[in-house]
């Protein structure tokens, strides 16, 4: 299979992953948040500055409804993401390389 | 409903910690940046950025463990043993700050001790930890992806010690170190067999369809049967 397949499929199997299983996340506290409540340290954190952010918690500030909000929260992620991560390691590779087919 | 918060907020580590574990982070990252200059074949550098996108997606997907908390993937096991360990840490660095920045999921104030446990310390001892599994396990598709299970495993508790060192050095709160350290190795050692389960199905899918293309399985004699 051709790498630009590979990366293809991988590519909508993350859209997938974040626009719609995201949806059926636990929403339990995760294990730094849960051992924070329990030993009890969790009062000291502070909202980060952009708290505010319309993209704060994985949902879209506006959207009310929750499976659709998560979904597009999902979506914006991973294309920032891939902005940034596409970008980022089209300029960080081996340029003297011998092409692997 | 909520998607649960992540990563090390702001507040819980005093400002020194903080800035000493942001001038470690950078420094490995630039180290990765270097590395992965020398180690990142032109032809995988999609891959590359594919496990970015990849990694910050399963990060959505928070699993139950028991008790009323959830996990979800680092990706840094993943990572290091898809595209090598420095485009590794810098894979898992992108979706951080694109967290921090937009999904105020980690402080910003923050986002050095976030980098230096999950980029830095989980993808660099997971590699570690494989290359060393590597060399003992048997030469085949079986011992390959149970050094991957074992290093990914291991990589969740290692990044909850270092949470654990940096909160015994800067933390907010006075608390005992023995409770922290038990409470946080506690729960990741559950954690990581989530972590464990999804970076062997997705090494041993990239395997199956082109090994060739899996970091840790070039530079090495094994033979994965196929």
């Amino acid at each position: 299979m051709e790498t630009k397949k590979i990366v293809s499929i991988g590519f909508v199997a993350s859209l997938f992953v974040a626009a719609f299983i995201s949806f059926y996340a636990s929403s339990h506290p995760d294990g730094l948040e849960f051992v924070a409540e329990q030993i009890g340290f969790l009062n000291t954190a502070k909202d980060s500055a952009v708290a505010t952010s319309p993209l704060a918690n994985y949902s879209f500030a506006g959207i009310e409804n929750e499976r659709l909000s998560i979904a597009v929260a999902g979506l914006v992620g991973v294309g920032l993401t891939a902005l940034f991560g596409f970008g980022l390691f089209s300029m960080v590779k081996k340029k003297d390389s011998s092409p692997r087919k | 409903m909520k998607l649960p918060q992540m990563h090390i907020p702001d507040g819980f580590i005093n400002a020194q910690i903080s800035v000493l574990a942001l001038v470690i982070s950078a420094v490995f990252v630039y180290v990765a940046l270097q590395g992965a200059k020398r180690q990142l074949d032109e032809k995988v550098a999609p891959l590359a950025g594919l496990s970015a996108v990849f990694i910050f997606a399963m990060q959505m997907i928070n699993f139950p463990v028991a008790a009323g908390t959830s996990g979800h993937l680092i990706g840094g096991a993943l990572a290091a043993i898809l595209i090598g360990p420095w485009a590794g840490v810098l894979a898992v660095t992108v979706v951080l700050i694109v967290q921090a920045l937009v999904f105020a999921d980690g402080g910003l104030t923050a986002i050095g001790l976030n980098v230096l446990n999950m980029s830095v310390m989980a993808t660099l001892m997971a590699w570690i930890i494989f290359r060393l599994l590597q060399r003992m396990f048997p030469k085949n598709r079986i011992g390959f992806l149970s050094a991957t299970a074992i290093a990914a495993y291991l990589s969740v508790p290692l990044s909850a010690i270092g949470f654990t060192i940096e909160f015994a050095l800067g933390g907010t709160a006075a608390i005992e170190l023995s409770t922290v350290l038990g409470a946080m190795v506690g729960v990741h050692a559950v954690i990581g067999l989530g972590e464990a389960i999804i970076t062997v199905l997705t090494i041993s899918a990239v395997l199956s369809v082109r090994k060739d293309l899996v970091f840790g399985a070039t530079n090495s004699k094994i033979s994965l049967g196929k």
